[in-house]
């Protein structure tokens, strides 16, 4: 897998961050130049993962987010959104559309739109030592 | 987050501005349900016009008022998304739960 260009960052699992973190990702992306929808599928996949580490993975304690983007060959781009939190006993089930542990006002949706948004979407995971979130895009360039 | 909200007669309308996500539903939530609590509209039209952006938290944000009408037998109304936020909309379903309009 040729890795065209590469960009990584951490940063603490504060709400306020959720903004930022997808929009420091599209814009490393944007020199591929994405369509309009492209770019809000991507923004929207990462605000997903990223807020999920928020409200799940660092509900008990305070940590970090850790971001891989990656443009590979083709116009293929790969996300890569990992902590270092509680972990999830059972992703088949945290992958169910309205599945939710996090009461009334989340939707349970997070997965659900991560999977349409992007074009692959694996989940790895482990108890006590947190998740791993990794999508695929292929972006068709404009021109 | 500060959203406008406006009451005429038996309707509520909150025009939602930006980005809607966890850290800024919160706020927003509130706000809106502030304005039910006090006015108890048969309808609540939520204004997407100046959304710029929205994840699954604002489905959270129409999924939580559209409870909070039914219970009065209230109704809800999604005015002008823009197409992502149609898509995100359409995902989860809530054009069965709430009608979308365009103005």
């Amino acid at each position: 897998m040729q890795i065209l260009n590469q960009f990584k960052m951490e940063l603490p699992a504060k709400s306020a961050n959720e903004s930022f973190a997808r929009v420091a990702v599209a814009a490393f992306i944007a020199q591929l130049d994405p369509t309009v929808e492209e770019i809000s599928d991507i923004k929207t996949a990462v605000s997903e993962a990223v807020t999920n580490c928020i409200v799940h993975a660092y509900k008990e304690k305070m940590g970090y987010i850790y971001i891989t983007v990656r443009m590979l060959a083709g116009g293929r781009i790969s996300v890569k959104i990992k902590d270092k939190g509680c972990g999830i006993p059972d992703i088949k089930q945290a992958m169910e559309p309205l599945y939710t542990t996090a009461g009334g006002e989340r939707a349970g949706l997070g997965f659900a739109v991560m999977q349409s948004f992007t074009d692959k979407l694996t989940v790895r995971s482990a108890v006590g030592k947190g998740t791993t979130v990794l999508f695929h895009k292929q972006i068709r360039s404009r021109q | 987050m500060q959203c406008k909200i406006d009451v005429t007669g038996n309707m509520v309308t909150a025009f939602l501005d930006g980005e809607i996500d966890h850290h800024t539903a919160k706020d927003l939530r509130e706000q809106i349900d502030l304005a039910i609590e006090q006015h108890m509209p048969a309808n609540l039209m939520l204004d997407f016009r100046n959304v710029t952006f929205m994840d699954s938290s604002g489905i959270g944000l129409v999924m939580g008022r559209y409870r909070n009408m039914q219970q009065f037998g209230g109704k809800v109304h999604i005015l002008n998304p823009s197409p992502s936020i149609k898509k995100v909309l359409r995902l989860a379903g809530m054009d069965r739960l709430a009608a979308i309009e365009n103005n």
